[in-house]
């Protein structure tokens, strides 16, 4: 390593000082912290912190409101942090107008927390239980989103101020082969989905022969329902672009590029900002900080097509082709964008580099499992309590993060599956509760750890319903280029539908599984060769619900509305009320002479309407599958 | 270039490096079904998923059009997991061709035909559901006839047009949707088809063909 006064070293001293002068400056008095991310936009959080700063002008007081990224507590949003000298900094959730006044008005303005609004505090202390003292701060451990929802993505200061680029220029008193080292030391595997070996990738496009190489970060997110990389460009876009310029030292690029989705126009924003931010600072551009090393980067707004985010599609669409996948090899790393060898690299992936640089191969391999070390961040969505960004350390199961993190399955309904890894992820089922969440567990038991989507599923959820809908995603998305994904998938599709439907054969389940391994094997690229899962998974774990669908044609999780009639208990129903008669859009429900609500098979178009109108006191409503039980129980009820 | 060794159904073959082992086989006798990949072309589409080959030492069969040839090879044109793929490709063609072969202009001369034939797969539908797909034929062109529902979107007429044609040939739409079509999906004739029948030449099923025999 060169000596620590070198004048790269010196040139960034300066620029650190001047930014801890005004993180300084901006702590020192109390401090509004407002997530306003996507997520917390789409609760709010822009309302409140108008409110908050048009009260705090109005009281007069000297407090500053910061916008930041996402606190990781999605489910609470709009979230609020003060942190006020002589009190630990608390985080506020559900924040309504309302509350923000009086959060104005009794804390910033007097002196009392307002705790019946707090939700923890950011660092254990003695008047407000912190985050880390909840069951789910035992499992969670934020490394990826350390920064997140604590500092303004918009100003470099602050993540210069909490050391950031110092990474970038470790990096670059060191050699470009020490830097791959460490990457490789560390173990890093990419979170684009495969775990691909970073530092694999690196050398391989290190060693592949060319003047002229380039860095991608892949910002794609086309998955359904995953926002991660979206929070992590908008919360915190300075460690990506830090990870992205190493990468670029490391390989030996000039230029690198953000692919970043359209669809997600303030990450754009924040991206291209960072980098203007960063070059006006010196830290990207020629000559970075003396250095001699050349960075510039661009961004790259991508179309939106989920295949898009395939790495060979990727790049032809930076080519201005149609965005469909090529085979491989060549890898992109050895031919990449206009043939040359180019790096790719998931956001989370890169967003881990500047903190393995900094920290040490070893401490990062000291987090999660020796397969898989890191963590592993989720969108835990459906049917779980909690939902929203979670980070954990590989290697955690299962049941931690779904009843630990997530606190379980609401309205008292039993588990039935998770759903793992974005759209061509898997459905696990109770069993596999105590699996750990690392690569190859995952894959092992026919999930994938994908872009991370975790979708908990509950007694409600046809398990034939779930893969006939991801499938129908992907069948949608198949770019149509080869065979086996443009028709298996939609073979696929059909078969499911007509067994939804109530129209199975019996040999479907064998031409679907067959099938589903054929597209699996056979197809040109990833999307094609992973869409199968949601089947292949469901049918390994869930077999005999397919087989009630085919045999008994029965949903047994009353889903699938062809299988399925509703019918109103007599026992229950309470005479003299009309709510679901009222709430019938068809007038299926008619009153027959013992004054008892009975429900017009012929008609019913199976809305639910009923079933929701009926008052919760008396639960009437039930549905069937199959439905000809419903003439069953009417012959009973009649000789009654 | 480098001439290299290599063994394909146990018959030696010598070839330059890096060609792709489709080609080695096909000239030497040795059939592998294909329908999207054309000799001397860069970038193989690897599209039409029929060419199946096991490699000696690799864990999954592999596309024979995208293989390069590398010294000491051994490779096998059949294997139950070759014909497994093959047979769900080639059958998975058939459930969205128009079947009508008795009809057809290609008859005895398309590939589909020549695959069924050299593998001894059926001409028709056993194990999937057909596909229906309501597209028009299209007959505005004086010289050819287009008929996207025989269509298998090897691509081959995209690039024979665009090398001997006015170009007007493209992939439209995506997924089961992918099509075979003019800019803006208007008719040959519109589109500034000349006629000159490359398309026609290069298709290798019944979907382009000549409408007179004398091109
Ligand atoms: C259909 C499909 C969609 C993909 N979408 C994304 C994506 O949105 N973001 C991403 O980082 N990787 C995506 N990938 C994976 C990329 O091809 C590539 O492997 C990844 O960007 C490499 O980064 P990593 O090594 O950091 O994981 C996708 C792959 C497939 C097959
Ligand atoms: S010839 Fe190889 S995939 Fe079509």
């Amino acid at each position: 390593m060169r000596d620590s006064n070198s004048p790269l070293q010196q040139k960034f001293a300066a620029l650190k000082r001047r930014a801890r002068e005004a993180w300084e400056a901006l702590r020192k008095g109390p401090l509004v912290l407002v997530g306003a991310a996507t997520c917390g936009r789409a609760a709010g959080a822009l309302e409140v912190l108008k409110v908050l700063e048009e009260e705090i002008r109005k009281q007069g007081l000297d407090a500053r409101v910061v916008e930041v990224g996402c606190m990781g507590h999605c489910y609470a949003e709009p979230l609020v942090v003060i942190a006020k000298p002589g009190f630990p900094s608390i985080c506020y959730g559900y924040v309504t107008e309302g509350i923000a006044r009086r959060l104005v008005q009794d804390f910033l303005g007097g002196d009392d927390p307002c705790l019946e609004f707090a939700l923890a505090a950011l660092e254990p202390n003695e008047l407000v239980p912190a985050f880390s003292d909840f069951p789910r701060g035992q499992v969670e451990r934020a490394v990826l989103l350390e920064k997140c929802g604590l500092i303004d993505p918009q100003d470099i200061n602050h993540y210069l101020a909490l050391g950031g680029y110092g990474a970038l220029v470790k990096a670059l008193s060191l050699s470009p082969e020490e830097v791959v080292a460490e990457i490789k030391a560390s173990g890093l595997r990419g979170r684009g989905g495969a775990g691909f070996p970073t530092g694999k990738k690196w050398e391989a496009c290190r060693l592949a022969p060319g003047e002229e190489k380039y860095v991608i970060c892949n910002a794609d997110e086309g998955d359904p329902g995953a926002f991660m990389d979206r929070t992590i460009l908008e919360s915190n876009p300075h460690q990506v672009l830090e990870g992205l310029a190493i990468a670029a030292y490391a390989v030996g690029a000039r230029r690198g590029f953000f692919y970043v989705r359209a669809e997600y126009p303030l990450a754009v924003e924040r991206v291209k900002a960072a980098v203007r931010d960063a070059r006006a600072a010196g830290l990207l551009g020629p000559d970075i900080l003396g250095s001699g090393f050349d960075f510039e980067v661009e961004v790259f707004q991508g179309s939106g097509a989920f295949v898009c985010g395939e790495e060979t599609a990727l790049i032809a669409s930076m080519e201005g082709r149609p965005g469909l996948p090529r085979h491989r090899p060549p890898y992109p790393a050895e031919k990449g964008l206009w043939g040359r060898p180019t790096v790719i690299n998931n956001v989370k992936t890169l967003a881990y580099v500047p903190l393995i640089v900094e920290r040490g191969a070893a401490w990062f391999r000291g987090i999660g499992t020796p397969q898989s070390p890191g963590t592993a961040v989720f969108a835990l969505a459906g049917k779980v309590v909690n939902t929203g960004l979670v980070e954990v350390p590989m290697g955690t199961t299962l049941r931690q993060l779904i009843f630990g993190v997530g606190s379980g399955v609401p309205k008292g309904k039993a588990f039935k599956a998770v759903q793992i890894g974005g759209p061509s992820g898997g459905c696990l089922p109770v069993s596999c509760l105590d699996l750990p969440v690392d690569f190859d567990s995952l894959a092992q038991a026919g999930a994938m750890m994908g872009s991370g989507g975790m979708v908990v599923l509950d007694e409600d959820d046809c398990m034939v319903e779930v893969a006939r809908f991801f499938l129908d995603f992907t069948q949608k998305e198949s770019c149509g280029k080869c065979t086996m994904c443009r028709l298996g998938t939609r073979q696929m599709l059909e078969i499911l539908e007509s067994i939804t439907r109530g129209e199975g054969r019996p040999e479907d389940l064998e031409l679907l599984l067959e099938l589903a391994e054929d597209v699996q094997a056979g197809s040109l690229c990833g999307l094609g060769r992973t869409a199968p899962n949601p089947v292949l998974s469901t049918l390994r774990y869930f077999r005999e619900e397919y087989e009630a669908h085919i045999k008994e044609r029965r949903c047994p999780a009353k889903m699938c509305q062809a299988l399925i009639a509703y019918y109103i208990l007599p026992e229950k129903c309470e005479r003299s009320c009309d709510a679901c008669v009222g709430s019938c859009p068809v007038e299926a429900i008619f009153t027959n002479e013992d004054r008892l609500k009975v429900i017009d098979q012929q008609k019913c178009v199976k809305c639910n309407s009923c079933m929701e109108a009926c008052p919760p006191q008396y639960k009437a409503v039930i549905k069937l599958s199959p439905p000809e039980l419903v003439r069953e129980l009417e012959r009973k009820g009649g000789a009654k | 270039m480098q001439k290299i060794t290599l063994f394909i159904d146990d018959r030696e073959v010598k070839a330059p490096a890096g060609r792709p082992i489709l080609w080695l086989a096909l000239e030497n006798g040795i059939y592998i079904p294909n329908l999207c990949a054309v000799p001397g072309a860069e970038d193989p589409p690897a599209a039409c998923r029929l060419c199946w080959v096991e490699v000696e030492g690799y864990p999954r069969p592999v596309t024979a059009c995208t293989e390069p040839a590398r010294d000491g090879l051994v490779v096998r044109t059949r294997s139950p997991r070759v014909d497994r793929l093959v047979r769900a490709a080639f059958e998975l063609l058939l459930s969205a061709h128009r079947l009508e072969c008795s009809r057809c202009p290609k008859n005895r001369a398309c590939t589909l035909q020549e695959i069924a034939r050299a593998r001894r797969l059926p001409l028709r539908l056993v194990r999937y559901r057909k596909l229906a797909r309501d597209l028009p034929v299209d007959n505005s062109s004086p010289a050819v006839r287009y008929d996207p529902g025989k269509c298998v979107l090897c691509g081959r007429c995209v690039r024979a047009c665009r090398r001997e044609g006015t170009g007007i040939l493209g992939f439209a739409r995506r997924g089961y949707e992918r099509r075979v079509t003019t800019f803006g999906e208007v008719p040959l004739a519109r589109a500034g088809c000349s006629g000159c029948g490359a398309c026609a030449l290069a298709c290798p099923v019944g979907a382009l063909t000549l409408k007179t025999k004398s091109v």
